[in-house]
């Protein structure tokens, strides 16, 4: 297991002999490169890390899921976490919001840092962590309420009341997610009216009524059409100007369309993670290279 | 025995499934036919009596000039008093015991106390009741000792049934809300309530309906058998209630009054009924648009 900067700093020297090796990988990269917008390790490391995590172990009873995973998550970046079913890509994501609180019998150890506050110290306000970290879901979970509704949640829990301003805020979130246009005319009809695609997005907009700094994405376009997939993908895309964001994917193709980046998760340990395009042509670990060039997981 | 021989079946489990198929189907009619039977005896015993009079007429000695209302009045003002009492400490203690109650050892123990509670004689909270409303609260026999020790009796089914429906708002919900930044109490009053409300609502219905035809516990209070009169103070009146009225004439040597009280079963009858449409018309009214 690498620290994350030693793996970037040891990646270039052995690029050029790596992308020779493995072709299909260097197929996803030359899309990555001409849409240039991927940011590079070089970028990646100047910009200032909003979460930090050190050595977090992660128990489910005596169960152990996260072995001293250390992990930044820079600011504006998009971070995918990838690795097989199991590995503990979406338990980790959980810490970063706390939600593992909600199941019983769990235990946390190690540091995570947000903005240099670890937010497991005594006295964290979880309620308020969580409207600076929101997350979004496997499963498009909207409420069984107006769309309307299910975007002013958030801010109406917060203890915002005047109509004018929620009105705002929904207006503002449904068209950072890319579906005002689609539904500005029925916002008080069921969400749950909406298609899968639809719905998803909604809880995009839903998470981001809330104005967090950080974005938690648990495979959100996993139970998605191609086109809804794509269209979430360039949602996810834009939305890293204004926002952290962590993803977890089980799509490698995703996770290097997406993201910034990667982060290779396997039996509870962080193997390596490092700027997308270089993780993804050159893997410092065999066994990163074994997983994205799709020899088990 | 080969794939071939597999695939024709064999004959025995052929005829053992369509006959576990005749005798369900078998005893699913021997209930309906009880049922129909007893439905038709009664009616065709108390139908005569049945009338605008009847349900206008307090008790009388002479059959012919009794009637239900303040058994009918009773047992209306006995099950609002119940709903009253036990609907915000029934719906209270399931939210606490699914959403905020630790899952530990004690609150397993407590789940377990519940579901028995359930189960037990109705009786024996007549007799707690008399020791402890009646008696230790000076309640004396009045509507409200009665409405609570009905309380006694369906809130264990109360909170069963809240619960129940608590548990099957989805998880994902849970999530959602908690992953908006809301509350314990926020999830709980803005999402897992209404959500959860039809199911509550038709819990708390059928339990009421439960305690309307209760006699045993309202016997072991005390209640009185002959009240010529409606309750007009809840904590001092004597009151009287359909099952506990029914009850009484039917004991009476005169056949008279056994067709009044068939008379007073239909009425019973009409009113669980009646709450039982109500519970399915509020489940089918709150579910329409709400699929996850």
């Amino acid at each position: 297991m690498l620290l994350p900067e030693t793996a970037l700093d040891s990646r270039p020297e052995r690029m050029s002999e790596a992308s020779a090796r493995k072709t299909p990988v260097r197929m996803t990269t030359a899309t990555l490169d001409q849409s240039n917008v991927s940011r590079s390790a070089a970028e990646i490391a100047e910009q200032s890390k909003k979460v930090v995590t050190r050595d977090v172990d992660f128990f489910y009873g005596a169960k152990q899921a996260l072995y001293k995973v250390s992990l930044d998550v820079p600011e504006h970046c998009v971070t995918a976490l990838i690795g097989p079913s199991g590995c503990g890509k979406s338990t980790f994501l959980r810490c970063l919001n706390r939600m593992n609180d909600m199941i019983d019998d769990t235990t946390v150890r190690g540091e995570i840092l947000l903005d240099g506050k670890n937010v497991y110290r005594r006295g964290t306000d979880v309620v308020e962590l969580r409207k600076r970290v929101g997350m979004v879901f496997q499963k498009s979970n909207p409420f069984p309420k107006s769309i309307y509704e299910n975007v002013a949640y958030g801010p109406r829990v917060a203890g915002v009341r005047k109509r004018n301003i929620l009105d705002e805020i929904v207006e503002k979130s449904l068209r950072q997610s890319a579906l005002w246009d689609e539904v500005q005319d029925r916002l008080y009809d069921s969400a749950l009216q909406l298609s899968g695609g639809q719905q998803q997005r909604l809880c995009i907009a839903r998470a981001l009524a809330t104005n967090p700094d950080v974005l938690l994405m648990d495979e959100p376009a996993s139970a998605l059409d191609p086109k809804s997939t794509a269209a979430v993908e360039d949602l996810i895309f834009g939305l890293k100007k204004s926002y952290t964001i962590a993803i977890v994917t089980h799509n490698m193709q995703q996770a290097a369309r997406v993201s910034d980046q990667t982060a290779f998760f396997y039996e509870g340990h962080l193997i390596e993670v490092g700027a997308t395009n270089e993780l993804f042509t050159n893997p410092y670990e065999k066994q990163t290279e074994d997983y994205i060039t799709g020899r088990f997981g | 025995m080969s794939l071939e021989e597999h695939k024709r079946g064999r004959p025995f489990a052929k005829f053992a499934s369509q006959a576990f198929a005749l005798l369900c189907a078998g005893a699913t009619w021997l209930c309906v036919s009880i049922l129909i039977l007893l439905l038709w005896n009664i009616v065709s015993f108390g139908l005569d009596s049945l009338s605008w009079d009847y349900i206008n007429r307090f008790p009388s000695r002479f059959a012919e000039k009794a009637g239900i209302k303040s058994a009918l009045v009773g047992s209306i003002y006995l099950i609002g008093l119940t709903a009253l009492f036990a609907v915000p400490v029934g719906i209270g203690a399931a939210i606490y015991l699914e959403e905020y109650s630790p899952k530990n050892r004690w609150q397993t123990i407590v789940q377990i106390n519940i579901a028995n509670l359930a189960g037990v004689p109705s009786i024996v909270y007549g007799i707690l009741g008399l020791g402890l409303f009646v008696r230790a609260m000076q309640l004396n026999r009045s509507l409200v000792a009665g409405a609570l020790t009905l309380t006694l009796v369906v809130l264990p089914i109360v909170i069963l049934a809240a619960q129940e429906s608590l548990r099957a708002v989805p998880s994902t919900i849970r999530q959602a809300s908690y992953a908006l930044g809301a509350t314990r109490w926020q999830t709980v009053w803005h999402q897992l309530l209404p959500a959860a409300l039809p199911g509550i609502m038709t819990g708390v219905i059928l339990a009421l309906s439960r305690a309307l035809g209760e006699a045993a516990p309202l016997v072991a209070i005390g209640a009185a058998t002959y009240v010529p009169f409606l309750p007009e103070d809840v904590f001092k009146d004597e009151f009287t209630a359909l099952p506990l009225q029914i009850f009484n004439w039917t004991g009476l040597p005169q056949k008279g009054f056994h067709e009044v009280a068939a008379a007073g079963i239909i009425i019973l009858l009409i009113v669980l009924v009646c709450m039982n449409a109500l519970a399915v018309a509020l489940r089918y009214r709150f579910s329409r648009n709400k699929r996850w």
